[in-house]
């Protein structure tokens, strides 16, 4: 089991999702997504868009303005 | 949950580029399918080059605002649409273009950006796509 870590600090919209999304199609079942960023929308939309595609929010941690979602890939 | 969306991009004007391909490529991220039909000034924006030659559609001012608009994306961490689209194609998005359009503007398949388009179709094929979307957009 792998785990990925995407930087999306200082990306605006749509990018954070869209570079979840990707990591997601990239891994395989049982692996990790870390991605991290500070886009404020983002933090609520990435485990708005991992339930929509039935995959485990892990955890959502916050340092100041930087967020950090972690995400398990259940289902291809 | 995951269902559909379509999108009509009638538009060539690069604001409303950027709201189809934002739209477009956060529907894919949200686990839907897209599929985005581009007619009329819209289609130009799939010519070899095109992609980006758009105006504003407010405070164009001869391309300065469009200038600014487009320095003041990258500052806030903007992607390019270029990238947005190369991301939409990734993540599956399809791409349909107006053949109408281009009898109308005298457009054949080698001036546009045949690597993007998936499939060349009417408005039946709009149609055929849009009855099965929950979500379906005219930009």
């Amino acid at each position: 089991m792998a785990e990925l870590k995407v930087d999306c600090a200082g990306k605006n919209c749509p990018v954070p999702l869209i570079e979840m999304r990707k990591a997601i199609k990239k891994a395989t079942k049982g692996d990790v997504v870390e991605i991290r960023g500070d886009h404020p929308a983002s933090k609520k939309e990435i485990p708005m868009a991992v339930e929509s595609l039935g995959q485990e929010l892990l955890e959502v941690t916050e340092d100041g303005k930087m967020w950090t979602i972690r995400i398990r890939k259940v289902k291809e | 949950m995951p269902g559909k969306t379509s999108i009509i991009v009638h538009s060539g004007e690069m604001d409303k580029i950027y709201s189809a391909l934002i739209i477009g490529s956060g529907s894919l991220s949200m686990g839907m399918e897209v599929s985005m039909y581009f007619t009329f000034f819209g289609l130009l924006r799939l010519k070899k080059d095109g992609l980006d030659k758009g105006s504003l559609s407010k405070m164009n001012m001869l391309g300065l605002g469009r200038w600014m608009v487009k320095r003041r994306m990258r500052a806030a961490g903007v992607e390019e649409l270029h990238k947005l689209m190369s991301d939409f194609r990734e993540l599956g998005g399809r791409i349909i273009a107006c053949e109408m359009t281009m009898e109308v503007m005298g457009i054949t398949r080698s001036q546009l950006r045949e690597d993007l388009i998936d499939e060349y179709g009417a408005v039946g094929t709009y149609v055929n796509e849009a009855k099965d979307s929950q979500i379906t957009l005219f930009i």
